[in-house]
């Protein structure tokens, strides 16, 4: 049975993409999860896999060109399958640009009217099971309509997912619908409310660890909490941010780093390394700022999902070092250099950049002192990282020169309160000024 | 010797409409079945007993006839009349879908058939000939289920005192005194029928309600409607010593904490039907079943065997017609290669056809609950609908089950007069997710029946009109 190949939307936000390369082709044999060809995004450069085993009969894209998410690429099938109506049908979007839906459902139309009227004559013979067809052919939309839809137009929706949408703060614009014709339908709303608002999840995407049901635990608001999210929302924004900023000692660090170094090369850490590791250990602490404002609830997360904010030539991205507060310093170490690298290739999946639980922005290595990040809706907090410099400072009396850093925490207050923030930011200071709390 | 795209074995619904779509959809396609065409449900099953409940709602209404100023004289029920009009509905039927494969050029291969290998059969025809063809596609199972009686409780089917579905078809007379074991949809409606017909009915299930997987509002409203009328009700029951003589059966009956012996002329076993697996060639081919005995299939529909497909009662419950149907046309489109919108199991719609109707859509308020969501009731009764009362049809209700925050509906359940027609407007929202709110704003004809569904939406919004 042949299997259509369209262009997906391979991030979450993806529109439209380009081809790069095909890594097959036509004629070649290819089994269902192979790499089909590499398609950039509008954040990195993509695998587009086969979805079905046989031959890759048909390409209708050449390499550089762009197609609209959900158009027909290409055509897997049996090596004598005749699929001359899926030819007339992907060849016809090619023709029509950037506007292609037009073409298809034109050229699919004819042979489904037929079907149609063949119907309603049965159903006209007085012969009362047939009423099933007839049934069966209402419910199910004409394939010209599945065709067309999937670029430009409006969203079209359940009443049920937008309801559902509007209540849990999901942009249903930015989803692909799995109903009929590509409706967005009430599950499309749950994958995306659970994806952290984000887009329709990507099938092929790799799994981490696999997610178990204490992953996290969801609370419904309280009065007082319902009464504090919409009154300060009210006041300042969509999310009533505010700011916790606190300078930490580095001495320690310092000391553990060159001890480390001292042991060799290959054990250097940065003191972004020392960070992360240590907002990690603190949150897993902290469930109330490891958490996901979710409109009616707040859903604390057991499981420590670190974003980690890198600056690309195309713009800022967060890869997630995921449970990372069960990671060794060196494992941290590792994947947060291997994200940044992958992030600048523009090679990071959406796997790779979906699902943080809490950020971690640093713009200490271009000498910021203190500044203030930008919450990653749903997390209610990121900390912003800042330069660590010798400053004088008075111990114990007499002022001593010591290496010292400023974070600021970004809060949401809806979820979270000045004194828990300040909690978190109490853990912190704790593992960062006696790192050997990381090893406790 | 013949070679076709793709080759159904049965021809009862699932394997009809199946057969009907893929033809329509350029396939080649033949269906070997050794009956009529239609199957069970044509031929042994919805269609000839609904003509027969039709017989039993003319007599009941006769009752009352007096009431709208008609008075009938002398009333004469014939139960062998009827059956054999029910007879006639089924011919007819089977001839319409005979006239459909000539018009769809559908091949019916008359005869047994035989998986011989994942892409033949073989067919033994009446004469006891053995064709041999080829199905270069796929080779669907759709062979259905049949009655298997309750040997395990002493109730082997002997097809004169202790019978099935199948021989209350063709009783010539109704009996004095029938026991129906099995208070499901189809016990119910022979319950119905012959209590139409003059029968002493007794109506025995194991569960604590009639109807036990409906929502139990609504069991609870058929058996008050049957106790009414004289039928006997017997839940929660245990059978035990099963004397089959050759003019009546005895048994003992424990239920309620008391134990009683049922004496009838006729038991009809109307619990249990067996998938129709064995003699056509599974196991040598390697098709796996499931633990309770049905072909495993996947979404797809796909057997353990590739290009071996299986759709309809032998592929699992629920065993309805409709949901064999939907079966066939999802894998006809797999096979012609169209998109689908796949099977959506959620959406099944249910109906028992006696009298008060039984109709439902999603879960019963039990299953809302056990699955702890958070949820709130509407309930309009018919008595209160200004249609029900000009036709005298006063009984049931609808019920709708909302979620409490999104307004979904989660299950909707009519009992009453034409409940299974008006359910269809609860299916279609709930396969479209449209809102009890969504149901509410369509205008609602009056007086129309209908209108209880819209009050019952807008009851679980807390702003009922009429109630």
């Amino acid at each position: 049975m042949a299997t259509k190949v369209f262009m997906e939307a391979l991030s979450p936000t993806m529109e439209e993409g380009r081809l790069v390369k095909w890594n097959k082709n036509e004629g070649d044999a290819v089994k269902s999860g192979e790499p089909l060809a590499e398609v950039e995004t509008d954040k990195a450069i993509m695998e587009l896999v086969a979805r079905g085993d046989g031959i890759l009969r048909k390409r209708f894209v050449a390499e550089g060109e762009s197609r609209p998410v959900g158009q027909l690429v290409g055509v897997i099938a049996g090596a004598d399958e005749n699929i001359d109506a899926l030819i007339a049908e992907g060849s016809g979007g090619g023709s029509g640009g950037g506007s292609g839906g037009g073409a298809p459902a034109a050229s699919a139309k004819p042979p489904e009217a037929v079907v149609a009227k063949t119907t309603e004559n049965a159903g006209a013979t007085s012969v009362p099971q047939t009423s099933a067809q007839s049934q069966g052919e209402a419910s199910m939309p004409p394939q010209a309509k599945i065709e067309a839809s999937g670029n430009g137009g409006p969203v079209r929706s359940s009443p049920l997912a937008r309801r559902m949408a509007s209540e849990r703060g999901v942009d249903i614009g930015r989803l692909q619908g799995s109903g009929p014709g590509g409706r967005i339908i009430k599950r499309d709303i749950e994958s995306a409310a659970q994806s952290g608002g984000g887009g329709h999840a990507v099938a092929s995407a790799p799994a981490r660890r696999a997610a178990g049901a204490g992953d996290f635990e969801d609370v419904a608001l309280t009065q007082i909490r319902k009464t504090i999210a919409k009154r300060l929302a009210e006041s300042i924004g969509p999310i009533p941010t505010f700011y916790l900023t606190s300078e930490f000692d580095l001495t320690r660090v310092s000391e553990m780093r060159a001890a480390m170094l001292a042991m060799g090369d290959e054990y250097k850490v940065s003191v972004n390394d020392i960070v992360l590791k240590a907002v990690a250990t603190a949150l897993s602490q902290h469930p109330e700022v490891n958490a996901h404002w979710l409109g009616d609830r707040i859903r604390y997360h057991n499981r420590v999902h670190l974003g980690v904010a890198v600056a690309t030539d195309d713009g800022l991205i967060v890869p997630v070092i995921f449970d990372a507060d069960t990671k060794r310093m060196s494992e941290i170490s590792r994947e947060t250099r291997e994200l940044a690298k992958r992030a600048r290739e523009r090679k990071l999946t959406p796997a790779e950049y979906t699902g943080s639980t809490f950020s971690v922005s640093n713009l200490g290595m271009f000498g910021i002192d203190q500044f203030t990040a930008i919450i990653n809706p749903p997390e209610v907090g990121i900390l912003a990282i800042g330069a660590a410099r010798n400053e004088v400072v008075d111990v114990d009396g007499s002022f001593e020169s010591r290496p010292r850093m400023k974070v600021t925490m970004s809060c949401d207050h809806r979820a979270v309160d000045g004194a828990v923030g300040a909690a978190f930011l109490q853990t912190l200071r704790r593992c960062i000024e006696n790192p050997l709390m990381l090893v406790y | 010797m013949a070679s076709f795209d793709v080759i159904f074995l049965g021809g009862g619904p699932a394997g009809y409409v199946g057969a009907i779509r893929c033809a329509q959809l350029g396939l080649s396609t033949a269906v070997v079945e050794r009956e009529g065409l239609g199957g069970t449900c044509v031929l042994w099953g919805c269609i000839p007993a609904k003509a027969l409940l039709e017989a039993a709602n003319i007599a009941n209404r006769l009752k009352h006839a007096a009431e709208f100023g008609v008075t009938p004289g002398d009333v004469k029920l014939d139960y062998g009349v009827a059956m054999k009009r029910s007879r006639g509905v089924s011919t007819q039927n089977s001839k319409g879908v005979e006239f459909l494969f000539k018009k769809n050029k559908i091949t019916w291969i008359k005869g047994t058939g035989r998986l011989t290998a994942k892409n033949a059969v073989s067919v033994k025809t009446a004469e006891g000939k053995e064709e041999k063809h080829d199905a270069k596609k796929a080779v669907v199972i759709s062979t259905g289920s049949r009655v298997k009686g309750l040997p395990q409780a002493g109730l082997e089917l002997n097809k004169t005192t202790i019978i099935s579905s199948d021989e209350a078809l063709t009783l010539e007379k109704a009996p004095k005194a029938i026991t129906i074991v099995g208070a499901g949809a189809v016990g119910c409606e022979f319950a119905d029928v012959f209590n139409a017909f003059g029968s002493k009915v007794t109506l025995i299930d194991v569960a604590p309600n009639v109807l036990p997987l409906e929502d139990a509002d609504a069991s609870k409203e058929v058996e008050r409607s049957f106790k009414k009328r004289g039928i006997a009700i017997l839940t929660g029951a245990k059978i035990s010593g099963v004397k089959a003589g050759k003019s009546g059966v005895s048994m003992t009956v424990e239920a309620g904490g008391s134990k009683e012996t049922v004496e009838s002329d006729i038991v009809l076993v109307a619990a249990g039907r067996a998938p129709n697996t064995e003699e056509i060639g599974l196991k040598e081919a390697g098709v796996q079943l499931t633990e309770r005995g049905f072909i495993k299939i996947n979404d797809k529909m796909e057997t353990s065997v590739k290009g071996v497909y299986a759709i309809g009662d032998v592929a699992g419950p629920p065993m309805l017609a409709h949901k064999g149907e939907r079966e066939g046309i999802v894998l006809a489109e797999l096979l012609a290669g169209k998109s689908t919108h796949g099977m959506d199991y959620n959406n099944i719609p249910n109906a028992t056809y006696c009298h008060p109707e039984v109709a439902s859509i999603g879960m019963t308020e039990q299953q809302v609950k056990d699955k702890k969501i958070d949820y709130k009731v509407g309930k309009f009764p018919f008595s209160a609908n200004g249609r029900a009362r000009t036709s005298g049809e006063t009984e049931g209700f609808v019920k709708i089950i909302r979620d409490a925050k999104y307004g979904e509906i989660l299950g909707a359940h009519i009992v009453g007069s034409h409940a299974t027609e008006l359910i269809h407007e609860l299916v279609l929202a709930r396969t479209n997710e449209f809102t009890v709110e969504e149901v509410d704003l369509a205008i609602h004809a009056h007086p129309t029946l209908s209108e209880a569904i819209a009050e019952a939406a807008l009851d679980s919004l807390g702003k009922m009109i009429h109630a």
